[in-house]
């Protein structure tokens, strides 16, 4: 049926209250003025320029960068092999890893975060680059397995077999036939996990250090103290980072699939 | 076998990362804080007891999942005609509207709430409108209080919201309310008897993941509460960082993750009632 017009006027109402956070955020960050007011005084791209020379939020982004692509590398090395493993082979136990291996995203990350703390903390781990990869890889690494595991499981298994029967073996088959097949999936896996780790927060928050820290965490505590328009400079930076990264997901296996969790 | 043995490096990474800290937490909250602040070896249920026995952790409960129940029903109640306006959608649409439903998720939370602060706070976007329009003289107060992190927390839902309706109202038959119609009862009337009673499983299940995710979100009470409001997870963070009580911070997470575990369950047998199927 067509939707009724009350149907779309209650629709648009959720859909602003979606998007009025990231249209404020668009208009204040070129905002002339000193202060997050409405409306800005003029317009002006000062506060990018300033969001350019902050040395603290421009360190933090160089460690989040590196981190991300290191945390989005390992979880697909590690989360590959056992997302075939779910999507594609009969063994005893396959519903108990995939439940395993999806348990880490059913825990608040704060709880997560805390108990990274405390067993890294007296090892000397806290606030360096080992405990960071690890805190990051605990929500990486079940995420990277549920979308390859959609996306291996998109490939015909008839292409798997037909090599089989031209006498490929069952690893060669899978290297050669489903992997190059699955890698729209893998590469929106890696893009997303890349968005996973370089968004996460709260598990950084406990594991940052005042010599190691991360975008997000230094974005947390600028906008806990002082709320100028620096911050919606660098909160608009950030959105469209992220629209353009779901842009690229959507053109590779579509976004809502890559979320859902079939 | 193979199958274990593929997935072998990703359960090592699991195990080091979640369960030995999972089992240092549990071990840690049944260690004794002494009164110099000094954490000592032991195996007392003594933060246990000092919590439960506190006024103010039961505050903190009370507040913490009224809190996550209301946004959680708000946020339903603002995705249910997002999730239908993408089921009635033509093809041509319904990906792009979906994809405007859930693409929240993605944005950073700080982000997100940088946003709100500019359309809640005393200059901000709502006030500076009212007060133009004459309606209020002095600016309704939105940020560092509660109504900024309900209002917050409900933004932040929704997304999961919206994720869940569309999974659930996908299963629905749309002939059943074409017949509703060809039966003589008007849109609101179809909605009421026919949609609704169908999609209630779906929305219990949406509520449920909500407040799930409310009970245990932490940015969003810490940002908009500017420091007045208290919940389990700022509470749980002072404790570990501030006070730098870890057998506290530890009792007061594992008794987070027993109240979740219970919510789930419940979540689990509400998914085994009859009806689901529909």
């Amino acid at each position: 049926m067509k939707p009724t017009w009350m149907l779309r006027v209650f629709a648009a109402i959720g859909y602003a209250v979606l998007m009025a956070p990231a249209a404020l955020v668009l208009v204040l960050s070129f905002s002339a003025g000193e202060y997050l007011t409405f409306p800005p005084p003029g317009f002006s791209t000062r506060w990018y320029v300033a969001l350019a020379s902050n040395g603290v939020l421009m360190s933090a982004l160089g460690t989040s960068a590196i981190l991300a692509s290191v945390v989005a590398a390992v979880a697909l090395l590690a989360g590959g092999p056992a997302a075939y493993a779910i999507a594609r082979l009969e063994f005893p136990g396959r519903g108990v890893l995939a439940a395993l291996l999806a348990a880490p995203l059913l825990l608040p990350t704060l709880v997560l975060g805390l108990a990274l703390l405390l067993v890294l903390q007296p090892l000397g781990l806290a606030a360096t680059w080992p405990g960071l990869v690890l805190g990051h890889c605990l929500v990486a690494i079940p995420f990277a397995v549920r979308i390859m595991t959609t996306a291996f499981a998109a490939v015909p298994k008839e292409l798997e077999a037909a090599a089989w029967t031209l006498g490929a073996t069952p690893l060669r088959a899978a290297l050669r036939i489903t992997l190059p097949n699955a890698a729209p999936g893998a590469i929106a896996a890696g893009v997303l996990t890349f968005l996973v780790s370089f968004d996460e927060t709260v598990i950084s928050l406990f594991l940052v250090g005042p010599r190691l820290s991360t975008l997000p965490v230094e974005m947390f505590r600028y906008a806990d103290q002082s709320a100028d328009p620096l911050i919606a400079a660098l909160a608009m930076s950030l959105i469209a980072f992220a629209f353009l990264m779901v842009l690229i997901v959507e053109r590779l296996m579509g976004f809502s699939n890559a979320m859902g969790r079939n | 076998m193979i199958g274990w043995l593929l997935a072998l490096p990703a359960l090592c990474i699991l195990g080091i990362a979640f369960l030995w800290p999972l089992a240092a937490l549990f071990r840690i909250s049944l260690n004794r804080t002494l009164d110099s602040g000094a954490m000592e070896v032991a195996v007392t249920g003594e933060s246990y007891a000092k919590l439960l026995g506190d006024d103010f952790t039961w505050q903190l409960v009370w507040d913490t999942v009224t809190l996550a129940a209301s946004a959680s029903a708000m946020a339903v109640l603002l995705a249910l005609p997002v999730a239908l306006l993408v089921r009635a959608a033509s093809p041509r649409w319904r990906g792009v509207l979906a994809l405007m439903g859930i693409a929240p998720l993605l944005i950073s939370g700080t982000a997100r709430l940088v946003g709100w602060m500019a359309i809640l706070g005393d200059q901000g976007l709502i006030n500076v409108v009212l007060q133009g329009m004459g309606v209020i003289g002095e600016p309704l107060r939105m940020i560092n209080n509660w109504t900024g992190v309900r209002i917050g927390l409900v933004e932040s839902l929704m997304p999961y919201a919206v994720l869940v309706l569309l999974a659930g109202l996908g299963r629905l038959d749309g002939r059943l309310e074409e017949a509703a119609a060809t039966l003589g009862a008007n849109r609101v009337r179809t909605f009421f008897r026919v949609t609704l009673p169908l999609a209630a499983p779906a929305l219990l299940a949406a509520w449920l993941l909500d407040v799930v995710l409310g009970i245990s979100a932490f940015i969003t009470p810490k940002l908009m509460g500017g420091g007045r409001v208290f919940v389990l997870a700022t509470e749980i963070y002072d404790l570990a960082l501030e006070s730098v009580n870890w057998p506290a911070a530890a009792a007061l997470a594992m008794l987070l993750l027993a109240g979740l575990l219970a919510l789930l369950l419940l979540r689990g047998v509400f998914s085994w009632l009859p009806g689901r199927r529909a």
